[in-house]
Order: C-alpha cells, then structure tokens, then sequence
C-alpha cells in the first residue's frame, strides 16, 4: 500500500505526514496523535461521538463544517483545518462547556466532546441562532444517559447568552465570547499557505473512495490494503442551472444538496427531506456520487432523483455517457457502470408547467436512520387530470425502483380515492419486499401503499377526503 | 454547582480504558469467536493465523493455567469454549499480536469446522425440552385458585416483551499488566473490580493478592458492566501473564453487539381476576425468562421479576411462577431495572386488557389498587413509607389530568388521521440487593496534612453521579469546599471484597460507609479541637464551612490548621468503614421475608400522537412526580429520572432486537439498532420532586435513583396502545413489546372497516 504525504492544521499544529491515504481521521487522531478527547463508539457515523470540526479555506474566510472522523478518509483533510475537543479547549472552561456543566447536560462524558464539537461548529456557522437549528446540529450525536433534555436546555442557554451579538467578523466575535480559542484567527493565513497535494495518486484504480461515508462503513479494512482514487479531489462539488437542466457534481455533499436554492426550486421541500436523511455529519460528507454508486435499494436521495426523472453522466476519465438513473441499476449492488467509470454529474430537467413534489419516509427511529420503505412521487397535473407522474419507491425490491407500471396506470386519470386504490393494487404487482431487520415484507407493503396516498393527500388536499383515505 | 467529573468531560479529558497511554511493549488481543449458535468443534486450526508476521500468540483453552470457569453465581461458562459452542459469539481463541490490525487479521485466517446441532432460541421452546438455567421459582400469596371463583372479571393472555441492547457507548475493554511477584494489575471498565479480580485469580491460578483491579470510570454501562466486563478482563490478564507483556483488548462495537447478553426477553402467560368494583382480587403469571446459554445474573434477575411481580398494587391473591430457560443466545444480563420492568410490564399489560374488555379507562383500575400503608407484598414485606397514592395524587393535580384527558379527547375527535393516546405509570421498586449477602459496603478517606481529603469506596462511576454524591457526603459532614474532595479510583487494594456497583443502591451503601468514616474522623478532629482548646465539651464543637466553631463562636481554628495540628499531635487522618443494610432478609426455602430496605415510589403520565396515515407516533410528554427522599444532589437525580425515561421510552419504541431462528443478531450494528435520539426523547419531559419523603436507609435521608425511573418509558407502550384503539376500535392488541412503527401501522389497520365498509354496515342494519 501507498502511502502519501498530507499536510493539514491539526488544531493548533502543522502536520506533514507519510500516511495511508485510506486511514480514517479518527484513527490517526487517537492512534498516533494520542489525542484521546475524540472516542470511536460505532464507526460507522452513526452516533457522533467522533465528530470534529473540519474547516476549509475559502476566498474570504475558513468555513467549518463537522464530520464523523471514523468515516472520514485522512486524504480529504488535505490543505484543512481539522479541530478535536483539545483544539478548542482552553485553561478555563469555554461558554459552552461553563454551561454544559451548569446544566449537567453530561453523565458518563462520552458522547460529551462529540455534542460540543457539534456545538460549536453551530456557533461558528451561524450568525441568528435558534433553538430548532441547534438541535438540527446536534442530531447525529447520540447520547444513552441523559435522555436529552439537559443537553436542549443548556442548548438554550448557550443561545441566550450569545443572542444579539452581530459582528462582520465571527470569528473575532466568538472569541471574545471565549467559544474559541485565539488561534483561530491566524487560520486563514495558516491555511493559505499549506499545498495541498492533489492529484497525487497517478496509478489507476477502480476503487473510488468520495465522501467515505458508505465505504468506510462497508469495507473498512478492505481499503486499507487497496489503491484507491480520491474522487473528491476532482472538484466536483457544484450545482449549476444551464437553460433547462440542473447540474449537479458528483462530489456535492447532502448539506449542500439541502442548502441549495437552485434544488429548492423544484423541491420545495428539501431541506425538511434532507434532514430525514442523515444527520449533520453525515450530510457533510455524504456525497450525491457516492450515494447513487452505493446502490442501496433504499437510499433516500436516489429515491429523490428518480421520481425527479434524472439522468447521469458517467465517465472513465476520458469518455462520457448518459444514462438514466431509472436504468442504472441492474440488480441488488449491481450496476450498470463499467469498473473503470464513476459518476461525474447527476443532470435533472426543470420540470416545466404546474409540478408538484412530495417525498415521504419511514423507519423504525423517524430521524437519522435508514429507511423501512421511502417513496417520492412527482405529478403534473391539468385540473384534477394526471398528465405525468413518476412515483419511485425503495425498501421494495432488490434496486431503488421507478414504479412504471403504476406510474403508467395513473397517467390521464382523474385524482380520486379509486382512481389511488386501483393504482395500488397495480402497484403491489411490480414490488417485491423481502422481510429483514427494516421490516417484514407484508409490512413493506401496506406501508408504501400509504406512503403513496400520504404524498397525494399532502399535495391535493382538495381533491383526498381524509376519511377516506383510511 | 457542576460535578468535578462533568467538568473533565467537557473538555475531553476524562479518561477512559481506551485513552490511557499504553506501557512500552504493549500486545494487542482480537477474540475469535463461534460463528454458530450450537454445535460440536471438530476442527480448529491456527497455522495460517500464527504465520502471520507479528502475531504473538494464539490462546485456546488448552493453555488456562487455571479453571476454565467465569460462571458467577452458576459455575456453567467458559472463558474459552472447549469443544462445543452454545452461541454465536461465544469466545474460542484470543489472538495476541503486536497492533490491532495485524491481531485482527490473524483472527480471519483461524480455520474451524463444526457439527452442527439444532439451536434453541425461544425460551418457551427450551421448557418444553427441559432447557432450564435452575428449577422455576414460585412466590405466592392467599389462595390463588378459589379466589377467581368471588370474580366479577377474569381475563387471560400471553404478554411477550423484548430484550435491549445496552449500548454503553465505550465498548467491553481492559488492560492488563505483568506485575512482579507473578500478578497481574488489571485496568477495567467493569461495574465489579471483585468480580474481575477474584475470576481473574480463578482462571489464572493466582491469589486474588496477586489481582489488582483498578476502575476509573466507565463509559455507561447500565448493568452491561456487572457481570459481563469480566471475560474481556480476564483474557487480557490471560494474554498479559502468558505472554509477559502487557495486553489491551478493547471490543469493536460489532463484536461487542455480537458477544455480549442484553436485557432479557420475556413471555409470560397471565390470568387477572377482578371484583366488580375493579379491586384486583387474584394474579396468576408464568413467566419464562429467555437466559440465553449460562446462567451469568439471569438467576438474579429472575427473582427481582418476582419481586416485582404486582408492580405499585396490592393484590391479596398471588401466585408467580417464574422459569429460567436455557437457549442459544449469548448469556443475558443485568439491565437498568434487573427484571422489574418485565415483570411491570406483565401486571400493566393484564390491567390495561381488563380495563378495556370492561369498557372503563385503565386508571381507574390502576388508581383503585394501588400500595397503602402496612400492605403485605406477597413475599412478606410489609410496605412502609408507602408514596404510591401520593404521587399518583400529586400528578394528577400538579399536571391537571383532567385538562390533559379533556384535550386528547377533543384533539381525537376533530382529527381523523392522527390520534392522541395517554397512560398512567405508577412505579414501586424496592432498593437492596436481593441477594441479602450482598449489601455491604466499605470506604477509606484519607485527610492530607494540607487538608485536602481522598476517598475511596466500592462505588464505580459510569455517569449516574456517584462519585458527585461521594464529595457531597464528605464535604458536607466536614463543612468544607467540595474541590478539597477527591474521589479515587475504584480499586481493589484500596476496598476489598466489593459488591459491584448495582442495583441503584451504591450511593446509599458506599455513601452510608463513607458517612461513618467521615464521621469517626469528625469526632478524632474534634476531640482534638476540646484538648487544644481546653473545651470541656465536644458537643458544642461545630465545623462550619471551613471553620471551627465552640458554642456558635469563631476560634483560633480553621480546617486547615486543625488538621496541621491533629497531624503533628500524631492523630490518625485516616478511617475505614464499614456499612451493612440492616433489617433485610429473606428466606429462598419459603419466598418469604423483608429482601428491601425500603421502596421508591412514582407516578408519570405520557401523552403521545400516533400518525394513522403512516403508522408512526410522537412522544408529546411524559409528566413525573418521583419520589427522590431528600435528594442529596439535585441536577444528577433529575438526570437519572431523565435518562431513565427516555432509555425506558426506548426499550417499549424503537429498540428492536432481530434475531433469526439460527440464533444471529440481525440488528448487529448502529445502523440496524436504534437508540432514541435528540429527536425520539418526549418534546416535553417535567419532573417533580415529591415533598416530604424521607428514608432512615439514605444518607441524609435520600434515596437511590438509578433504576426506577427507567420504568416510566413503560407508559409509553400503553400509550400508543390507547391511541391505536382510539383509531381502531376493532384492533385485538398485541401486548408484545417494542410498539414498533410496524406494529403501529398493523395494529392500525387489522381488522378495521373503512369509511365505505362502516357505511355499508349501517346501511344493511338499517336495511
């Protein structure tokens, strides 16, 4: 195995280091930085006990986002600043920790650094806090001891004590608040003056590492001992509208999905649908390429697209082609793409003409966790008349799947409780669940059948009698 | 006023196993494990794993230089299976290697082969087969049988309730240590340093002198430390003394799912008989506890799922028969609640089908039975101090039930597709351990001659605040600064012969010893005071923040100087202790006696909103009234309440355990199983303090904590349950825990008529 050399801030301290490209941040903090504040409890992004701030320098500041270092391959920290709870700490308690300890919002202290990292990237990022979004950034940290609600009020008092503080600078503001150490304002010039190394990595291979979040939960070991190619480092991260298509890079993560206003324009709803899918960390790193190429038969942002009729450019390298999302997939894992080829961009057509969206979800834990069955649908509509419609489901067979058949019995009709009943007894033709951890397969069933009538009685209300619906 | 060990978590300074920096030359150990869940080995081959560069040594059985033995209360487990598995996960092998990785990969490449038998995994299925952990166990009280004869109403069903997955977010993990002298010292995240240092000096063939165990802190644990820390201990100490160096093995999180026992599944069969005016005059239950392959604490467990049998009621008429059975599932455990709340959840299902096949709300049967004082349980315990009328009382007026009840029934009658359910949950938990021996506790405080004070006791902190309470015990009976207070690691040179930290009762047994040591050293200092003084009268000497004072007045003394003085006057600064529960017994040939110091009472009311479209709920508010006794720290019992809720709240919603018929966890990772997070924890959560509880048994009359809140988040399942009927009127529910979202989805739906079906119906009744 290669190893390469990356240079990044880590807190206060330059490092330049020989390193497997593949090893998770978090294993290179603990193992060999011996900094120990950052605690590995899942690895696989699932709890935040790991989070730390990773903060990357743009034109006029450094913008700090929180990721799961368990996940996080070491080669996306390049030219970064990636901060554990000892780089914010100071001799005295910060604002946030004071009044973490005020509240007693900590039992047994593990989950604890994680929450503060969560904190105060919240604090870093925002400038109008409220209480919803503070708990939004704390969403993926799990806590077993205190059933939440001392962490909500300290969360409280934290916003309380730095309401009303508006500064141009952020920064030099949250310092004198004592949220971050003094060092933080000399990162910017710190940061410029690291190279990154990009592109370093010549030798081809077909193992694509983007964000990480799957494959470092899938196959940790594997791609330890594996040459990989770090997609991220391909600049790929953009949402751009050209005419009548809106293209999206491989390498944009959820959160930029989900903070998108070109997206938010065909779906009106997203930032609520984003955050049912992952939490903060997650979406952070999460990328849109990596999502679709994992193939699971129950992604929620393939589901997304599909219903969104979108299309994809692959590539090699060299060559492109398109295809639709709706074909990509052959079989459970089994995609349509050759080795060599990964997703460059995911193209969606603005839809024209009256278009409504609905996306719907469910799981065993309503937040941050992988869906029983989701399904979205989105319907064009002339009076009461279907003129189109593309409903997808996942959870219901061995591919995230376009209901075709269904879709096709609904076109021309008028939207009526019978004209929804007959379309769902189509509908169970063209899925097969099978029973697992998420669910038993009768189950499956029932539930995207209400699913389907949930995204028609939140889009017509008009039109859907709730009595009877059931 | 923040807890010292709260302000080292902030800060990401507080240390656990994990964290501490490992001595030179340190070995890493990786626990080979049986793939199956019941069978024979025939085959166990370690060349290829040995070949490996830097693998240091591969342990099987073969090379226990002691018992092969861990069984705490049953000698029936292995450290290391012999020739046959029982289940999945079972340790076969311990491979030691210089790095994780290389141990890790070692482990891939041992070769086994097995006969396969046929696993056992329903507990109801071991019975029929005899699969039994110990005989079943009967408590009883009055005449069981004659007595459903007098009932206006008898009802009878199957309850099944699911197991729960710890999830302590430190996994299992130890450090081990040659010492000279042939000992090993033993870093441990475990609930019980005796457990680990007298298994470790069994299996390694050592004196339990030679075993030093020694505890920081633990990253939770509720109850997944008690017995089960120990294998992981004692093969680290296995790998340190056969290799001579030192060992650390910490458990992924994946294995740690895999391999360890959970809270118990249970099933139970329950006939509940009522008079006409809704007194509970007869309870008949079997319950069958799912123990999985050894007896670890299931025996223990078991017998509190007896005690707890009639939950806050008084039920003249009782027969318990509870059965421990054997099944291929890896050995389960002690669990926040120890098998009170399986046995709550019983008495709670049988009273909410009563209450619905009469046609009256639940709490009117619930309210109606309810403990009073001088009740006899029916195992001979005559309840003292009762506060179960009195907290149900205070919550129905500080929470105004009677608003709560009229807007649920206004909200579900305007909406159609979500309904609102709610539920009463009274709790009465008795504190001691119910093994008698057990109750017994020790401390030793040290006063340094700058006045700073170390205590040590038995007491493990893994988040519940003990040590907190510790340092509020000491300062306050020596008046001064809580920062001159330390409390040490738990460790088995400093307190011997420990209970381990369990059964919510170790800030009462530690904190009652430390009491007397402090307390004997307060009267050394003061004796002092009179002879340095010249007072005459020791009783008027008051140590008060700090100073010294004789009849109210200031003197020449303050702490600091006194103890500069008691030092160089050659008085001893430090004192050992001793507490034991007084007034408790039981007698296990009769099932009877006085097994708990006292009670803890409380009542909490949920409200959740469950979504009919899609099967999903919300948890709108749990209201408590808990009855705390004196609280000695306020913020950390409000913790405990909390936290306790919303892990109970978990247990009844979204934590499901999937294990198929082969005996494999199928929820084996975070991603499968679901704790509640920041967004499942009830919008609202209120608790209050009862006033004007006391208890002789607490120190400065508080009392435990630990537990009983747990048992709140039972309300939540009748809840939903409440909200489901008020949807579906025709559902036959299902008193079969977690309310998961498909349970939710089916029982809203099964066997219900839709708006055209019901108007069919009217039409044909009326044609």
């Amino acid at each position: 195995m290669n190893k390469r050399k990356v240079q990044f801030l880590l807190n206060n301290t330059l490092i330049s280091s020989e390193v497997n490209p593949s090893l998770p941040l978090l294993d290179f903090i603990r193992k060999e930085k011996h900094l120990t504040g950052t605690k590995e409890v899942c690895k696989e992004g699932d709890c935040g006990a790991c989070t730390v701030l990773l903060g990357t320098l743009t034109k006029n500041s450094v913008v700090y986002k929180t990721i799961t270092s368990c996940i996080y391959p070491i080669a996306n920290c390049s030219g970064k600043h990636v901060v554990t709870i000892e780089g914010i700490n100071k001799e005295d308690l910060l604002l946030q920790q004071e009044i973490f300890a005020d509240e007693n919002a900590s039992q047994c202290g593990f989950c604890t650094p994680g929450f503060l990292m969560s904190v105060t990237c919240y604090l870093l990022n925002n400038t109008d806090y409220k209480i919803e979004d503070a708990i939004n950034a704390v969403g993926g940290n799990i806590c077993r001891c205190t059933g939440y609600h001392s962490i909500i009020r300290a969360l409280n008092n934290i916003i309380y004590e730095l309401k009303n503080n508006s500064s141009n600078d952020r920064v030099q503001l949250l310092v004198a608040k004592n949220v971050i150490p003094d060092y933080f304002k000399e990162i910017k010039e710190r940061l410029s003056t690291i190279q990154s190394d990009k592109k370093v990595n010549t030798e081809k291979s077909s193992l694509f590492i983007s964000g990480g979040s799957d494959l470092f939960v899938q196959k940790p070991d594997m791609l330890l001992e594996e040459e990989a190619q770090f997609l991220l480092e391909y600049d790929l991260s953009y949402i751009y509208q050209n005419y009548d298509t809106i293209i999206i890079g491989s390498g944009t993560t959820f959160e930029e999905i989900k903070q998108s206003p070109i997206l938010s324009k065909v779906i009106p709803t997203i930032k609520n649908d984003i955050d049912l899918v992952a939490s903060l960390p997650i979406r952070n790193s999460a990328t849109i390429g990596g999502n679709l190429t994992n193939a699971s038969p129950i992604g929620d942002l393939t589901i997304i697209l599909m219903a969104l009729n979108s299309e994809l450019v692959l590539t090699d390298g060299i060559n492109e082609r398109i295809i639709k999302l709706s074909d990509f997939y052959l079989d459970y894992k089994k995609l349509i793409k050759t080795n060599d080829e990964y997703i460059k961009e995911v193209l969606i057509q603005v839809p024209k003409g009256e278009l409504k969206f609905s996306f719907e979800k469910v799981s065993k834990r309503t937040y941050l966790d992988i869906a029983s069955v989701n399904s979205a649908m989105l319907i064009e509509v002339d009076g009461n008349k279907i003129i189109n419609i593309f409903i997808s489901a996942g959870g219901v067979a061995p591919v995230p799947k376009l209901l075709k058949e269904t879709n096709q019995y609904f076109i021309g009709k008028d939207i009526s409780i019978d004209t929804i009943d007959s379309a769902l007894a189509v509908m169970q033709t063209e899925i097969s669940p099978i029973s697992d951890v998420r669910g038993s397969a009768e189950y499956k069933k029932i539930l995207l059948g209400q699913l389907v009538k949930a995204h028609f009685l939140k889009l017509f209300p008009q039109l859907i009698n709730e009595k009877e619906i059931v | 006023m923040k807890s010292s060990d709260v302000i080292k978590h902030v800060k990401g300074e507080s240390i656990f196993v994990d964290d501490m920096p490992v001595p030179q030359g340190t070995l890493y150990a990786s626990v080979f494990d049986s793939k199956i869940a019941h069978g024979k080995i025939t085959k166990l081959d370690l060349s290829e794993a040995l070949k490996v560069p830097g693998v240091v040594r591969i342990i099987t059985y073969k090379d226990i230089p002691g018992e092969n033995q861990i069984g705490n209360i049953i000698p029936d487990e292995h450290l290391l299976a012999v020739d046959t598995v029982e289940f999945i996960g079972e340790p076969i092998a311990i491979v030691i290697a210089e790095t994780e990785m290389i141990a890790k990969k070692a482990k891939s490449k041992i070769k086994i082969e097995y006969e396969e038998l046929t696993p056992i995994t329903d507990p109801r299925d071991a019975y029929e087969k005899g699969s039994l952990i110990i005989p079943p166990r009967i408590f009883s009280m009055g005449d069981v049988e004659n007595s459903f004869t007098g009932c206006e109403y008898i009802i009878e069903d199957r309850v099944e309730i699911s197991g729960q997955e710890h999830l302590y977010l430190e996994t299992q993990g130890a450090v081990a240590v040659p010492v000279e002298g042939s000992g090993i010292k033993i870093y441990s995240s475990t609930q019980g340093p005796t457990a680990v240092q007298s298994t470790a000096a069994k299996v390694l063939n050592l004196k339990m002198h030679q075993v030093e165990v020694d505890v920081l802190r633990l990253g939770g644990a509720f109850g997944g430390k008690e017995d089960q820390a120990t294998p992981w201990a004692v093969m680290a100490a296995l790998g340190a003394k056969l290799t001579n160096k030192p060992v650390k093995l910490i458990l992924h999180r994946h294995d740690d799912l895999r391999m360890t026992g959970k809270r118990h599944p249970y099933s139970a069969d329950y006939k509940i008989g009522l008079s006409k005016d809704y007194k509970i005059l007869a309870y008949e239950v079997t319950f069958y506890q799912n123990a999985g392959a050894a007896a670890d604490l299931s025996p223990a467990v078991l017998e509190r799922t007896l005690f707890h049998t009639t939950n806050s009621y008084f039920i003249p008429n009782v027969k318990a028969t509870a059965i421990s059975c054997k099944t291929n599932l890896p050995p389960n455990t002690a669990f926040r609640g120890f098998g009170g709340p399986q046995g709550m959840f019983v008495i709670e299902s049988a009273i909410h089908k009563a209450a619905l096949s009469i046609g009256i709300e639940p709490y009117i049967i619930q309210k109606k039975n309810l403990l009073v004082e001088g009740s006899k349980f029916y195992y001979g315990q005559i309840a003292k101090r009762v506060n179960a009328s009195k907290c149900w009382n205070e919550a129905v007026t500080r929470y105004s039930f009677d608003s709560i009840k009229n807007s649920v029934e206004e909200f579900n009658s305007k909406n159609i597709l979500k309904k609102k359910g709610i539920s009463f949950m009274p709790v009465c938990f008795g504190i001691s351990f119910t093994n008698t021996m057990m109750n017994q506790a020790s401390a030793l405080v040290h006063i340094y001659t700058d006045g700073s004070v170390s205590v040590s006791t038995a007491a493990v902190e893994m988040g519940q605040g003990v040590n907190e309470k510790m340092i509020n015990i000491a300062s306050k009976v020596f008046s001064i600064d809580k920062v001159k207070v330390k409390v040490e690691s738990t460790n088995t040179t400093r307190v011997a012969n420990t209970s381990p930290t369990a059964a919510s009762s170790a800030a009462d047994l530690n904190g009652n010893a430390l009491l007397f040591a402090c307390n004997s050293l307060l009267a050394r200092l003061k004796k002092h005071v009179a002879e340095l003084l010249k007072l005459d009268d020791e009783k008027n000497i008051e140590l008060v923040d700090g100073k010294i004072l004789y009849n109210e007045n200031e003197t020449e003394l303050d702490w600091n100087k006194l103890i500069r003085s008691a030092n160089q006057h050659r008085i001893s600064l430090t004192a050992q202790a001793f507490y034991a529960t007084p007034d408790i017994h039981f007698d296990k040939k009769k099932e009877q006696g006085h097994p708990f110091a006292y009670h803890v009472y409380g009542t909490a009311i949920t409200e959740v909103t469950v979504d009919c479209l899609r099967g999903t709920y919300e948890i709108d508010s749990v209201k408590v009234v808990h009855d705390y006794g004196k609280t000695l720290n306020h913020a950390i019992d409000l913790g405990q309440v909390e936290g306790g809720i919303v892990q109970g709240i978990g247990w009844m919603t979204v934590e499901e355990l999937v294990q198929d018929s082969k005996g494999r966890l199928n929820s084996n990772s975070l991603s499968t199983y679901k704790v509640p997070d920041i967004y499942s924890a009830p919008k609202k959560l209120e608790t209050y303090f009862l006033e004007d509880s006391e208890n002789p048994y607490g120190p400065f009359k508080s009392k435990a904590v630990g537990e009983p809140p747990l048992m709140y988040g039972i309300g939540a399942f009748f809840a939903i349950s409440n909200a489901v009927k008020a949807f579906n009127p025709y559902v036959d529910l299902k008193y079969s825990s977690p309310f998961t979202h498909e349970k939710t989805l089916m029982q809203l739906y099964q066997g219900r008529k839709t708006e055209k079906e019901r108007s069919k119906i009217t039409s044909s009744e009326i044609g």
